[in-house]
């Protein structure tokens, strides 16, 4: 039973999408598709908030923070009791990211992953340089310059046309 | 395969986790003491992200390891409070950095053969390890064509690449056949779905092996005597040095929090 006092999902989700991602702030954590669900337990006071999460790279750092963030958010709205639980299947894909947060990516400079995770043709064990068009003028005479960029989720690109290094969120 | 009846279930797959959980921490504790050490600063960042993964996958396998045990072990009571001969690792992992080609060939062996059994694993009748294995063997398959590049591009570089890249690979070739040699432990998660049959991995390691040997324009060592241990807890001197680094902090204030 859901109390009525409890906030509304819709409330929930709305607030949650105003929890940026501490490494990329253009896009929130509801946009990387980390927050998988949110549901009630519980009524009156004992109502719990269950938010499932799915985390992007094993070794991403700022895990632990997004775990923090979305806490410190929901208590800002008043939802006091939230139990926080990791769900790792089905494993996180950049597959989850809609064509309005990939334009959010382009726009703050990444360019943001183009194929379906596993849509890759050829050997996946063999490295192919991903001709990625380059965020600031769209050019797709790119050269990989690293293979990880400033986070475990990018590469880093130079754009051969206007010169500009920039950062490819992998296709994951 | 038959299930070596002895073998209690938990018990295997405690020991089962304890040997992905270990081999993943090892090479992430190697490879990240080239943290400012790469010769380029791509390479910097590369290893770097790698350690990360692996670190990140450990924690995963050891928190497993820690609940199937029901002791009240979490990920860094077993990483920071089990000596060498408790360690479950497979022993080319332990192999010191040497060389960027003696890395970079430990690499690319150990993750050619994590990106298979992580594979397989994916489909294991245990949704634990199953969920596990299909969020890390993404992240490998990555590790696989980076470390692969390398070897091409050291392999198939000058005389002294090329000459050192071939010592590596001597020199660490007999440390592969303990990843393809199953013992009561490995048959018994095996022969309940849980695990693999580690045998089976080495035909595709193999043909991957060989196809990036010959880009590179290596020859593949002869299979001889083969160094084996690591996954009962004989270890080569070298993990002593580097769990005694690992675990000095947590172990000289034990109990503290960041």
């Amino acid at each position: 039973m859901v109390n009525a006092a409890a906030p509304a999902l819709d409330d929930v989700w709305r607030w949650l999408a105003d929890v940026p991602d501490p490494e990329i702030p253009a896009i929130s954590v509801v946009d990387l598709g980390i927050v998988r669900d949110v549901a009630w337990s519980g009524s009156g006071d004992d109502a719990t908030l269950a938010v499932t999460i799915t985390p992007t790279y094993s070794g991403c750092p700022a895990t632990r923070t997004i775990e923090r963030d979305i806490v410190a958010a929901l208590r800002e709205h008043g939802v006091e009791r939230v139990a926080l639980s990791v769900k790792l299947t089905p494993a996180w894909t950049t597959d989850w990211l809609t064509a309005g947060v990939r334009e959010k990516l382009r726009a703050y400079g990444i360019a943001p992953p183009e194929e379906r995770a596993g849509a890759t043709s050829g050997d996946i064990l063999r490295f192919v340089e991903t001709k990625t068009a380059c965020p600031r003028c769209g050019a797709r005479d790119v050269t990989l310059t690293s293979a990880f960029g400033s986070t475990p989720c990018k590469a880093l690109y130079r754009c051969n046309a206007c010169l500009e290094p920039f950062d490819h969120f992998k296709c994951h | 395969m038959s299930v070596p009846p002895d073998i209690e279930v938990d018990a295997a797959l405690f020991e089962f986790a304890l040997r992905l959980g270990d081999s993943a921490l090892v090479l992430g504790q190697r490879i990240s003491a080239w943290t400012g050490h790469a010769p380029v600063v791509e390479e910097d960042l590369a290893l770097t992200n790698v350690a990360l993964d692996l670190v990140g996958q450990a924690r995963l396998w050891l928190t497993l390891a820690g609940d199937v045990e029901g002791a009240g072990r979490d990920e860094d009571r077993l990483a920071y409070y089990r000596d060498a001969s408790e360690y479950r690792n497979v022993l080319l992992v332990e192999r010191p950095n040497g060389n960027f080609a003696d890395t970079i060939v430990r690499q690319f062996l150990f993750d050619t053969w994590h990106f298979y059994l992580l594979q397989r694993l994916g489909s294991s009748n245990d949704e634990r390890v199953a969920g596990i294995a299909q969020k890390s063997v993404r992240e490998v398959a990555y590790h696989v064509r980076r470390s692969g590049d390398w070897v091409v591009r050291l392999g198939d570089g000058t005389d002294l690449s090329r000459t050192r890249v071939q010592a590596a690979l001597d020199e660490l070739w007999p440390y592969t056949g303990e990843l393809f040699a199953p013992d009561d432990i490995d048959r018994a998660v095996a022969g309940r779905g849980i695990g693999c049959d580690l045998a089976a991995l080495r035909e595709p390691w193999l043909r991957h092996v060989d196809g990036i040997l010959a880009d590179a324009t290596l020859a593949r060592p002869k299979d001889g005597w083969m160094h084996s241990g690591g996954k009962s807890g004989r270890h080569t001197e070298q993990l002593g040095y580097l769990l005694a680094e690992m675990q000095s902090v947590r172990r000289s204030i034990p109990g503290d929090r960041w």
